[in-house]
């Protein structure tokens, strides 16, 4: 995996200030999403991870400032699993299928796009679910979906908003290699998280954000102690455990560290 | 061999009382009207539900209802034509209050509806003398369904069977995944606004034989109905119109010979298949239709917050 990138740019942001209604909630924001990035966007919630999000989306105009996106450039978004509305009436191969807006106008998949969705998923190892209703599914098996409903797209950059919320140890590990191996196929990835150990010290590069950029690098230049008090306003340790950084929090309650009865 | 005569006899009979009222025109065009009355609304309100946009769809009956009234009082030989363009700007102004407001959209839709309902009962208490009925308008009737009306009934649904068809994706997308469809090239505020006119057209077509206060029941009985008989998207399409021209007929019929206004036979019709549908799924059917009008559940597992 690369650190924070020395490929082409795919979308450029300068002294973006971003905000809705009369409140501002990203200030003076410069950052380069390149192609061959893996980015991980940290903060506390409120933040402006997701506002960050929506504006490389192109989903939300910047107050003032610029933003450069790469011409004809093919984002995909995989949305937080606690947004979807889990009843809807779909199965897996429909969801997959309705990213396919562009070009073909029927309703019914053609012979060439069934092939491509059967190739999606079973890249991503979920071909025996295409039948089955969403809400069957376990939590990495939804995430699975989404992704193959990115993929369908062909996407060069994609973009996920906390990927692991709501998800078990196992499938955060299962989704953090999935996104590797995507990674490596050449697509360019930014992900919000507020994990720090299960996601954030795993990437190549890391950018803390909190109404500004607080720190931008790799995991080894932002996991350190002042730069997530000043993005989290809590002191935190950092440790070193198999070559991977460990933040842990510094409880002043003596009863939380016994363990409160 | 005689239970047979007999019974052959009382099929006969039967079949006879079901022919009878064929024989008037007014009742075969009100039986047409009816069955694709319902087919249209039980179509539409599969994306009326599944938006949780019920309550816009009984606020516009009612938006409408105003339009059809000062429109009948200002250019009486047009009044569809008044009623449409009022219900189309109703429409889209709920969908812009909607989508603007952050706080009390339902507030206001109910505002702006019912005050246009409450001018439509006060134009029709002062001056409405000609046209429908202000009775046949609130709860439908059979009688007086003109060529005009049924033609127009045709067109509309012909234009929403086909808006569905080749906007099928986009609108699955949309409806499913607003925020992700906007970002993945589905154009969701014009097509939101096309199938908030088509919903304002599908009204205003159906409403002479429904009924503005029960259209919206036809939106939404139709449509849950499939939803707890079905896990599929496009099954639930299909369903649903054969539930709503089940019920245009059925009720129709039941109309003719309880002598009482068709649209609430119609949205008694299709309460009772509701019941039935309801007795025979049970808590399955339930537990599919209970997030309809909701957009995302908690997962129950807990979220790995950072330590």
């Amino acid at each position: 995996m690369t650190g924070t990138g020395v490929g082409p740019t795919l979308i450029d942001l300068e002294h973006v200030s971003a905000g809705y209604d009369h409140s501002i909630v990203l200030s003076d924001v410069t950052l380069t999403v390149r192609e061959d990035q893996f980015t991980g966007i940290v903060g506390p919630s409120g933040a402006g991870k997701t506002t960050l999000l929506r504006l490389l989306l192109g989903t939300l105009k910047p107050r003032s400032g610029t933003i450069t996106t790469a011409p004809d450039l093919r984002i995909a978004y995989v949305p937080q699993l606690e947004t979807v509305n889990w009843n809807f009436p779909i199965t897996v191969e429909e969801c997959v299928l309705m990213s396919r807006t562009q070009g073909r106008r029927l309703p019914w998949a053609s012979a060439a796009e069934k092939r491509e969705v059967a190739r999606v998923l079973e890249r991503l190892g979920i071909s025996e679910l295409a039948e089955r209703h969403i809400r069957s599914l376990s939590g990495g098996q939804q995430q699975r979906m989404f992704l193959a409903r990115a993929l369908l797209r062909n996407p060069q950059l994609l973009l996920l908003d906390e990927p692991t919320s709501g998800v078990d140890v196992s499938t955060r590990h299962d989704v953090l290699h999935l996104l590797a191996d995507l990674h490596e196929d050449g697509v360019a990835i930014v992900l919000t998280t507020h994990d720090l150990n299960g996601m954030a010290t795993h990437l190549p590069h890391l950018v803390c954000v909190n109404h500004r950029i607080v720190a931008d690098g790799t995991a080894a230049e932002v996991i350190r102690p002042e730069v997530l008090e000043q993005t989290f306003g809590a002191r935190m340790d950092v440790l070193e455990h198999l070559g991977i950084r460990v933040v842990v929090d510094e409880a002043r309650d003596p009863r939380i560290n016994e363990g409160v009865r | 061999m005689k239970l047979a005569i007999h019974v052959s006899m009382k099929g006969f009979a039967e079949m006879e009382t079901l022919i009878e009222p064929l024989s008037f025109a007014f009742f075969q065009k009100g039986l047409f009207v009816a069955s694709l009355s319902g087919a249209l609304l039980g179509f539409i309100g599969v994306f009326i539900v599944l938006r949780g946009m019920s309550y816009i769809g009984h606020g516009l009956s009612h938006s409408i209802f105003g339009g059809f009234a000062a429109a009948q009082l200002f250019a009486a030989q047009f009044y569809l034509l008044g009623a449409g363009l009022w219900g189309i700007a109703s429409a889209l102004a709920i969908t812009s209050v909607a989508k603007k407001s952050r706080v009390g959209a339902d507030a206001a839709i109910g505002v702006i509806t019912t005050a246009s309902f409450a001018l439509g009962v006060a134009l029709f208490a002062k001056f409405g003398n000609s046209g429908p009925s202000f009775e046949s308008a609130l709860f439908g009737s059979i009688l007086g369904i003109s060529v005009t009306q049924m033609v127009g009934l045709i067109v509309i649904s012909a234009i929403a069977g086909l808006f569905v068809f080749f906007r099928y994706r986009s609108l699955l997308f949309m409806t499913f995944d607003p925020d992700v469809a906007d970002v993945s090239g589905v154009r969701v505020n014009r097509t939101d606004a096309y199938l908030m006119i088509i919903l304002s057209l599908s009204i205003l077509a159906t409403l002479t034989v429904i009924g503005v206060t029960l259209v919206a029941a036809m939106l939404v009985i139709p449509a849950v109905v499939a939803r707890m008989l079905t896990d599929s998207f496009s099954k639930m399409l299909l369903i649903s119109t054969i539930v709503g021209t089940l019920s245009g007929l059925i009720g129709m019929y039941a109309s003719y010979y309880a002598g009482v206004p068709s649209g609430t036979m119609i949205v008694l019709v299709g309460a009772a298949v509701f019941g039935i549908v309801l007795a025979i799924t049970g808590g399955r059917g339930l537990r599919r239709s209970a997030g309809l009008d909701s957009h995302g559940e908690t997962l129950v597992v807990a979220p790995i917050a950072a330590r």
